[in-house]
């Protein structure tokens, strides 16, 4: 119509009017522009929005600081009442929703405070972003890649001292950790112990509790942790006073420092001495290593300035790396030069990553993903409950609507139920959290804890709750104020066909994860297993093993080895170089007939004692062990039937071996063969033994452990009380330190077994989680089809097939779950199986015997509401209506 | 005397409201003053006058019906309040008296 007013002007004043006067107004000016617009319409319409214009005046201008002329207070009080009123009307689901969401919750809280716990290494040291270690890198040519190698020569370390001083703030020399005797007085203890320059305790920013960090200028000083000092001197003060390192050195107390928390490199250090001690106890290094460019035994620590970039301080330093000229070309090759290393990036991006072992990157990342999923795991039973329960919801909403609710307000109304629920269960995961905490620091040998006192904790955790309670009640929210008021409130309102989809979606991917879950738990144990069933080729029962800590062994061996055997409890003695559950050097030079050019000729190498054989109980397959009456067996050898089919030998007992050591200006050694013995897992048990050698003691290589056999007949605990009562006797000045071979070995599955332990933990809450929304699920659907049972039972239906009828559908979807995880398990689990090269098949009866499980647990949980269901009285169920 | 002022226009929008009476609204008041005044006048004005009006208590407001020519918009009646009345007397008189004492002066 041409004649009808403007709207803008019109709309404009719906905009500012006061809603009071806008109709009297509005109404007043199309009037006056009706009897107008018959002479001028133009004229009119400028008149009326001039007219307007006057009414933007104060006065009649609406208050747009509060819109709803009322506060806005009522509305969230109310939000919150209807809430809680909702939370206890239904308190069975409720808690469901909240120990659900809280189990979830908890799990998330201890991932978290791990990855936080992972990131917090080595920030106890002050200058944690300006410390670095010295390192050579160069290409790896053997493996792809590069590598990272941290152990320098000692003309290495003098030149950066004496050249390159001005590139650095602060610089220490420091001797790899040391495991050395502390005595004082009567009281003795082991400890490790780092020597260090003298700028050392200023660079690791020591915290002084006596003394200073000078405390290292005096070559003849040493400064203890609190833990050692408290140890060697009670209550007495420490400073000034003498202690002794290994029974022969003699230093002085300078100062004692608060000991490293776990959560650094240093954590195991106890004491720093000076390293200018370091080159003096040790003869070699004047001897052999002052301007020896291939031996590398120390390692260097710098700080530099503020300001200064470690990239830059790195490529001013790289060309000082020196090669001795007959490793020149392969260095090149390498492209090896030094670089820095920096602190922030020692404990997350190790230099050195061993096989079967995880990056702790990656770690973290799994971490993570466990957390997160867990969390979404319970979120879903959260969703799936809330809109499960929509259709008992509908009039609410649909009287909301009617009486003018506002979608947005609706939303309000849903996510503040959400965060109530969220906010109860973080509050329930905290406690949670605070009693696992210790028993989960044990299995993942950590020392966590909740830092309730710091700030951004209950940031993090409000952030937490807010981002939970949104990702819980997202989808309901939307949902459920999506309904048509009109269709809700004539209760013509049905949940369609298809609007379970969703929810039977969310519970397929609740149970995949779960499955997946527990496929990965058991192939985990079964490989550990797998390992662990591995012939070990010794005899661990028994058997302990003693590391000769100082020189006070020295010349003692026989007559200790003599007076055990006199006890009696000791069936045999012998020493080797390194322990029985290590591979403790390596040597190439080896030749033998018919050798394959290609063939390096490198050999892992262990010099033993006579009978070490009869200790460990090595299994001959052919020849014979070391004899003590036959002489010539001092230049026999035994090797390990890894080392036989290396060497390709038809007949090895009686055939020639050479070893040209090159330690020793290239004397060539020539052996025997005397025996072959079965492979003995030294090294990992996830991979196959290295060829191995055995030569009797007095060549080369000091044995530097020996190895007691207790009588089988005796007990463990006697036979210990004996063996000290012999050590304290023969070597008095020594700890009496003893390790089980047994417990040693079984350390080795330490770290793969924590991780099946947690993932045994994880993929026990997950399926928990799971089974506590189906159960809420089951009953909401027993529930609603309370009638029509009533009515089937009437017509005959007997309780075994309600019980069915009301559990198929479960059963599907789990079935189905199955269906998705076993390939996605499979792919994941192979893969972490490719880290072992000594692994276990994947087996298809794990998948089977996962998913039977899970079939199992699935009808276990919806069976209680089935057959509850199912054996109620119709009269009871159809009388009320 | 300060909440019972009253000013020239809503003196006259006052005026109308009472002779109108029960008929009084906006456009009713406007065209009546149009007529009166012989000039146009913007119904804003007439507008903020009743309101200032109904918040001094002068006219109290009431809504009718719905009609066509208006958009479906119900009018706003105004009827003058007892005080309202009182106001417009006390003016009435306060102007018949120092008129009446207006000496017969001949401008002829």
């Amino acid at each position: 119509m041409k004649n009808s007013p403007p709207k803008r002007p019109l709309q404009f004043l719906r905009w500012f009017c006061r809603e009071d006067y806008l109709e009297e107004i509005e109404g007043d000016l199309i009037e006056v522009f009706g009897r107008e617009v018959e002479d001028s319409p133009s004229k009119a319409k400028w008149k009326l929005s001039w007219s307007v214009l006057k009414y933007f005046r104060p006065g009649f201008i609406r208050s747009f600081s509060n819109s709803n002329q009322f506060s806005p207070m009522g509305m969230y009080k109310s939000y919150f009442k209807i809430g809680w009123r909702n939370l206890l009307h239904n308190k069975g689901y409720s808690l469901l929703n909240i120990v659900g969401l809280a189990i979830g919750m908890m799990v998330a809280i201890v991932n978290g405070l791990w990855i936080w716990h992972e990131f917090s290494y080595n920030k106890y040291f002050d200058n944690y972003d300006r410390i670095a270690q010295v390192v050579e890198v160069g290409l790896d040519l053997e493996e792809g890649g590069t590598y990272t190698y941290n152990s320098m020569t000692y003309p290495l370390g003098a030149d950066l001292v004496e050249k390159y001083n001005h590139q650095f703030k602060r610089l220490a020399r420091a001797s790899p950790q040391q495991e050395k005797i502390l005595t004082a007085g009567e009281i003795k203890t082991t400890s490790l112990g780092l020597y260090v320059d003298e700028e050392g305790p200023e660079l690791f920013s020591l915290k002084m509790l006596e003394g200073t960090r000078a405390g290292l200028a005096e070559m003849n000083s040493v400064m203890l942790a609190k833990s050692v000092a408290d140890a060697l001197f009670g209550s007495k003060e420490p400073i000034n006073q003498t202690i002794r390192i290994n029974n022969k050195t003699d230093v002085v107390v300078s100062g004692v420092f608060e000991d490293f928390p776990q959560n650094t490199e240093f954590s195991e250090v106890k004491f720093f001495a000076p390293w200018s001690l370091y080159v003096s106890e040790n003869k070699w290094i004047q001897e052999r290593a002052l301007t020896d460019l291939r031996n590398h035994f120390l390692e260097i620590y710098v700080e530099i300035e503020k300001g200064n970039t470690f990239e830059s301080v790195s490529s001013q330093i790289k060309s000082a790396l020196q090669f001795a000229p007959e490793d020149l070309e392969d260095a090149k090759k390498r492209e090896a030069e030094l670089a820095l290393y920096p602190m922030s990036d020692w404990h997350l991006h190790p230099a050195e990553v061993r096989d079967g072992q995880m990056e702790p990157m990656l770690m973290l990342k799994l971490v993570g993903a466990i957390g997160a999923f867990v969390l979404a795991l319970a979120c879903i039973n959260f969703v799936n409950l809330s809109t499960a329960r929509a259709e008992k919801r509908a009039k609410e909403i649909g009287i909301r609507k009617a009486i003018g609710s506002f979608r947005s307000q609706l939303i309000g109304q849903f996510f503040t139920e959400s965060f109530l629920v969220v906010i109860f269960s973080f509050i329930l995961a905290l406690i949670l959290t605070v009693l696992v905490l210790p028993g989960f620091n044990q299995i993942a040998t950590k020392n966590m804890e909740i830092p309730l006192g710091n700030g951004w904790f209950w940031v993090a955790s409000f952030g937490f709750v807010t981002f939970t309670s949104l990702l819980a009640g997202f989808y309901p929210a939307l949902y459920l104020s999506s309904f048509n008021p009109i269709r809700a409130l004539k209760g013509s309102f049905r949940i369609g066909r298809f609007a379970s989809l969703p929810r039977k979606v969310l519970v397929v991917f609740q149970f995949s994860i779960s499955v997946i879950l527990i496929i990965g738990t058991i192939v985990v144990y079964r490989q550990i297993q797998y390992a662990k069933d591995r012939p070990v080729g010794y005899d661990r029962e028994g058997l302990i093993m003693m590391r000769k800590q100082s020189a006070d062994f020295n010349g003692k061996y026989d007559v200790l080895r003599q007076e055990l055997k006199n006890t009696g409890v000791v069936s045999e003695v012998s020493e080797s170089m390194g322990s029985i559950t290590q591979i403790y050097s390596g040597n190439d030079g080896w030749d033998w007939k018919d050798r394959k050019p290609e063939d390096e000729g490198d050999f892992a190498t262990l010099s033993v004692s006579h009978l070490h054989g009869k200790t460990v109980g090595w299994q001959f397959v052919d020849g014979r062990d070391f004899d003590l009456n036959i002489a010539s067996d001092s230049l026999g050898i035994v090797i390990n039937e890894s080392a036989l089919e290396r060497m390709n030998l038809q007949d090895p007992v009686g055939e020639l071996v050479s070893w040209t050591w090159r330690g020793d200006e290239n004397k060539v050694l020539n052996y025997k063969i005397l025996g072959v013995i079965k492979d003995m897992v030294m090294a990992s048990p996830y991979e196959p033994a290295r060829p191995t050698m055995f030569y009797l003691k007095g060549h080369n290589g000091t044995p530097n452990w020996v190895n007691i056999k207790i009588n089988p007949q005796v007990s463990a605990s006697e036979a210990l009380a004996e063996i000290e009562s012999v050590f304290k006797k023969v070597i008095p000045t020594v700890p009496f330190e003893y390790k089980f071979a047994d417990e040693e070995y079984a350390a080795k599955f330490g770290k793969e077994e924590r991780i099946a332990n947690m993932a045994f933990i994880f993929a026990g809450l997950a399926i928990v989680i799971s089974c506590l929304g189906l159960l809420g699920l089951a009953s909401f659907v027993a529930e609603t089809r309370t009638k029509e049972i009533g009515i089937r039972k009437v017509l005959g239906a007997s309780v075994a097939g309600l019980w069915a009828m009301l559990s198929k559908e479960f059963v599907w979807l789990v079935f189905i779950s199955c269906l998705v995880a076993a390939p996605l398990s499979y792919y994941l689990m192979d893969g972490w199986l490719q880290n072992f090269i000594y692994r276990t098949d994947l087996s298809i009866w794990v998948f089977v015997a996962t998913g039977v499980g899970a079939i199992g647990i699935t009808l276990l949980t919806v069976s209680y509401q089935g057959v509850k269901t199912a054996l109620m009285n119709p009269v009871n169920s159809l009388k009320s209506e | 005397m300060a909440q019972h002022s009253l000013g020239e226009f809503e003196e006259l929008v006052l005026l109308m409201v009472a002779a109108l009476h029960d008929e009084a609204y906006g456009v009713s008041i406007l065209s009546g003053l149009e007529k009166e005044l012989g000039k146009s006048l913007n119904v804003s004005a007439v507008h903020v006058a009743l309101k200032r009006m109904e918040d001094k208590d002068f006219v109290k407001s009431r809504f009718g019906g719905i009609t066509e020519d208006r958009g479906g918009r119900r009018k706003k009646y105004y009827v003058i309040t007892a005080l309202g009345k009182r106001v417009l007397d006390e003016q009435f008189a306060l102007r018949n008296n120092i008129y009446n004492r207006i000496p017969k002066i001949s401008f002829g």
